[in-house]
């Protein structure tokens, strides 16, 4: 590597010292504050897994069932913590297991590191055993990744894939350490990286696109702000709410922004996008300005891009020049970190207030409660919803848990009805919607902040899918709350088969094993639920519960989630039915 | 935004890495945009690269695809430009059997009229290098085509663009950043 490239932290009372590379990859670990790293071993990476029985007091690594799962562990930490995220997994097929997590990561923002094993350098390209190119199959989903074939490049490799995993726009990371790297001994010091010469993290906010904003803003009969994670990531809630509260303006999320601003909140007016809400769907195509803060046009949230706040002034505030323009063409650009530009454009606002059209908002919300929510909270058909499950978990919650939702129609219900009080509560899949998600994220989620309650919420497809990490539940005692929504269907595709495929349910119904047995089996305390009289209590005893719990509740086959935009059509023709 | 499809020169200057050529034309491939020609060098900063990519898209896809460039860790900066704001040039070589260039005096006038230079001669071949524009290439390839070639290659496209680069500029403002 070319060290002329990056700044390094001055650490003067740095001493080198003569160790392994890798017992230098685990000091690396430590030097960033990395308490807990999840993985799986195997022969590429096992003089790493070496040291780290030597350090097992200073860094805990999580066995987890299956690479895929110490993926989305490492994603589960980083979302609740907004810490960096670690996974680690031998050569080949160690590797490849890491690329879903991996890409569900990129797209999401989410910091974690990578740490990949791989044979020794002088088999590289010999299809050697266990050899995969993971760095080139990990290109196209890695924010930035790199080879290490000597002992001596690891601090640096180190200490510039935790800050570019965290800074500016967050990514995955995946560095790739071939065997002989691992053994070669070398004089290790330790700096911080903290520039690199070819990139530019944080683009300066242009304090007059600031003022113009504000001029926008302030002079706007109908305006409407759309936040998403870029909320979260900048940690600038704070900083929307009282721009929120100063200019009055209705704010709606997009589901990775979920919880940025709590629930209750009087104009915090729901969720955009295919299963949002109703009226921030509708009004996003009567609003005379549309201010989006921190999110990135997904097709999901904009349906037709033609017929997208075509009649509206849209301002976007952004970290990554890239998104600007990208889906819909907007009329002012604001560049740089939320956290500054939200604090600028505050003291440009003009106290105001909105209150016909914040009615506008509230009474799409009547419709809609009266159409879909009072149907899918207080049924009064005898199967269960899964919305009066979430309404039972609020209940318990007060809107302090973080929900982690797996991915189909029990993710849309989950993030539609969650109550939060909180910011960085809601653990999902948005970008990729991986399926198989929630319960290893839920893990990492669970041990990254155990003082808080942590319930994944999963549909009876995804839980499926690495359903082996309950054992590592049970091994590390972590004490997730899981809730399986078991509808005995993939619901989503069901309901797009029923709505768009004439009802030909093609592969999409399963015949599913006895969870709770299975979950017993990892000795996890597990219930099912039948029945709307064994709900409540049922609720309440897993969420009063010090340890894991699993509840199945059996919920009606064949309900759709409603309100829905059909993909294509534009988001004032979502419909409630 | 003009949605007529035009020939950029995408000029790229980047750290000297080793995955990054991969990283940059999956930009491409990713958006099903055939890369017509990509020639990678030295610039003229010190261990800094440059690309010269070549692509048929619209103005619209251009500064999309540049500003997914951008954001590459290592990329220092790129650029689109159209045939106007460049300057630029295609290179050839072709070998062609010695005992024509006795036999067929025509072979001869044509080399003359084309500039091209024999780079070297022995019993058996000849090689004729030449640079220019595709068209002038082109032209010069029919006429030889007739006698017959034995190989024929050509570069892709290298350009400068008539307006600067600052590249410079950024990289000393990271040095002198603390
Ligand atoms: C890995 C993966 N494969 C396939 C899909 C497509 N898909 C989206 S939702 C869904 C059904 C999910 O079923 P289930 O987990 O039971 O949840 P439900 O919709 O029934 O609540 C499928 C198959 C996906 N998102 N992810
Ligand atoms: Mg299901």
């Amino acid at each position: 590597m070319n060290t002329e490239t990056i700044k390094k932290e001055v650490n003067k009372a740095a001493k080198t010292e003569r160790i392994s590379g890798s017992e230098a990859i685990i000091r690396c670990l430590i030097a960033e504050g990395v308490d807990i790293l999840y993985g799986y071993p195997g022969g590429a990476i096992m003089p790493v897994y070496d040291e780290l029985f030597k350090y097992r007091d200073r860094i805990h690594h999580v066995l987890t069932r299956h690479e895929q799962g110490a993926a989305h562990a490492a994603q589960g930490y980083a979302r609740i913590s907004g810490r960096v995220g670690v996974a680690m997994a031998t050569s080949g097929p160690g590797a490849t297991n890491l690329i879903t997590g991996i890409a569900d990561a990129q797209i999401d923002s989410t910091p974690i590191v990578c740490i990949t094993g791989q044979v020794p350098s002088h088999l590289l390209g010999t299809d050697a055993f266990q050899e995969t190119d993971i760095v080139g199959i990990s290109t196209p989903v890695t924010k930035w990744n790199a080879q290490v074939t000597k002992a001596s490049e690891i601090p640096e490799v180190m200490a510039k894939a935790f800050y570019i995993a965290k800074s500016g726009r967050p990514g995955p990371v995946l560095i790739d350490i071939t065997k002989d790297a691992q053994f070669e001994e070398f004089d290790f010091k330790y700096e911080k990286c903290t520039a690199v010469r070819s990139y530019n993290p944080v683009p300066k906010t242009d304090s007059n696109d600031v003022k113009a904003a504000a001029e926008l803003i302030n002079n706007a009969k109908k305006p409407m702000i759309v936040w998403g994670q870029g909320v979260i990531l900048g940690k600038a809630e704070e900083e929307l709410k009282a721009v929120i509260e100063k200019s009055g303006v209705p704010a709606a999320w997009t589901i990775l922004g979920a919880s940025a601003i709590p629930t209750s909140h009087p104009l915090n007016v729901g969720m955009v996008g295919m299963h949002g809400n109703y009226a921030p769907n509708k009004l996003t195509n009567e609003c005379d300005l549309l201010i989006a803060i921190g999110m990135r046009f997904d097709d999901r949230v904009t349906g037709d891009l033609n017929t997208y706040a075509k009649q509206a002034k849209i301002i976007h505030f952004d970290i990554d020049p890239a998104e600007i323009n990208k889906n819909v063409k907007v009329d002012l650009a604001v560049l740089g970190d939320s956290k500054e530009s939200l604090a600028l454009l505050l003291s440009e606002l003009k106290e105001n207030s909105h209150d016909a059209w914040l009615k506008e908002f509230n009474d799409l919300y009547a419709i809609e409660y009266d159409a879909v929510i009072k149907d899918d909270l207080l049924p009064e058909k005898e199967g269960l919803t899964m919305g009066e499950v979430l309404k039972e978990i609020n209940n318990y919650s007060d809107g302090n848990a973080a929900i982690v939702s797996d991915v189909g129609q029990h993710q849309m219900i989950a993030c539609r009805y969650a109550e939060f009080n909180h910011s960085k509560s809601n653990i999902t899949s948005g970008g990729l919607g991986t399926m198989g998600f929630a319960l290893p994220a839920a893990i990492g989620a669970k041990m990254a902040e155990p003082h808080r309650e942590v319930v994944a919420i999963i549909g009876d497809g995804g839980y499926q899918m690495n359903i082996q990490e309950l054992g590592t539940i049970f091994q590390q005692k972590a004490a997730v709350k899981i809730v399986v929504l078991n509808n005995e269907f993939l619901g989503m595709v069901r309901q797009w088969q029923q709505l768009f495929f004439d009802k030909r349910y093609a592969s999409t119904e399963m015949t599913n094993p006895d969870f709770v047995t299975i979950a017993k089996g990892y000795h996890i305390d597990a219930k099912r639920v039948t029945k709307r009289e064994e709900l409540a209590d049922a609720v309440k005893e897993m969420m009063e519960s010090d340890a894991s719990y699993f509840l199945e509740v059996c919920v009606e086959k064949e309900d759709n989630v409603f309100p829905m935009i059909p993909s294509g059509a534009s988001v004032s023709d979502i419909r409630l039915s | 935004m003009s949605q007529e499809i035009k020939t950029f020169t995408i000029s790229v200057y980047t750290e000297n890495n080793i995955g990054l050529l991969n990283r940059i034309s999956a930009i491409f491939q990713r958006r099903h945009i055939n890369i017509e020609s990509l020639t990678t060098s030295q610039s003229e900063i010190k261990n800094v690269n440059r690309f010269v990519i070549v692509v048929k898209i619209t103005e619209d896809q251009a500064i999309k695809v540049v500003r997914q460039i951008e954001k590459q860790v290592e990329a220092i900066r790129a650029y689109y430009h159209t045939n106007d704001e460049t300057i630029f040039t295609e290179n050839c070589m072709f070998k062609i059997k010695s005992e024509l260039l006795f036999e067929e005096p025509q072979i001869q006038n044509i080399i003359k009229e084309s500039d091209a230079r024999i780079v070297t001669v022995n019993r058996d071949f000849f090689v004729l290098e030449n640079t220019g524009r595709r068209h002038e290439i082109e032209e010069l390839r029919e006429k030889l085509d007739k006698f017959g070639i034995m190989q024929f290659v050509r570069s892709g496209r290298i350009a400068v663009t008539k307006e600067e680069m600052k590249v410079s500029e950024i990289l000393e403002e990271f040095r002198n950043q603390q």
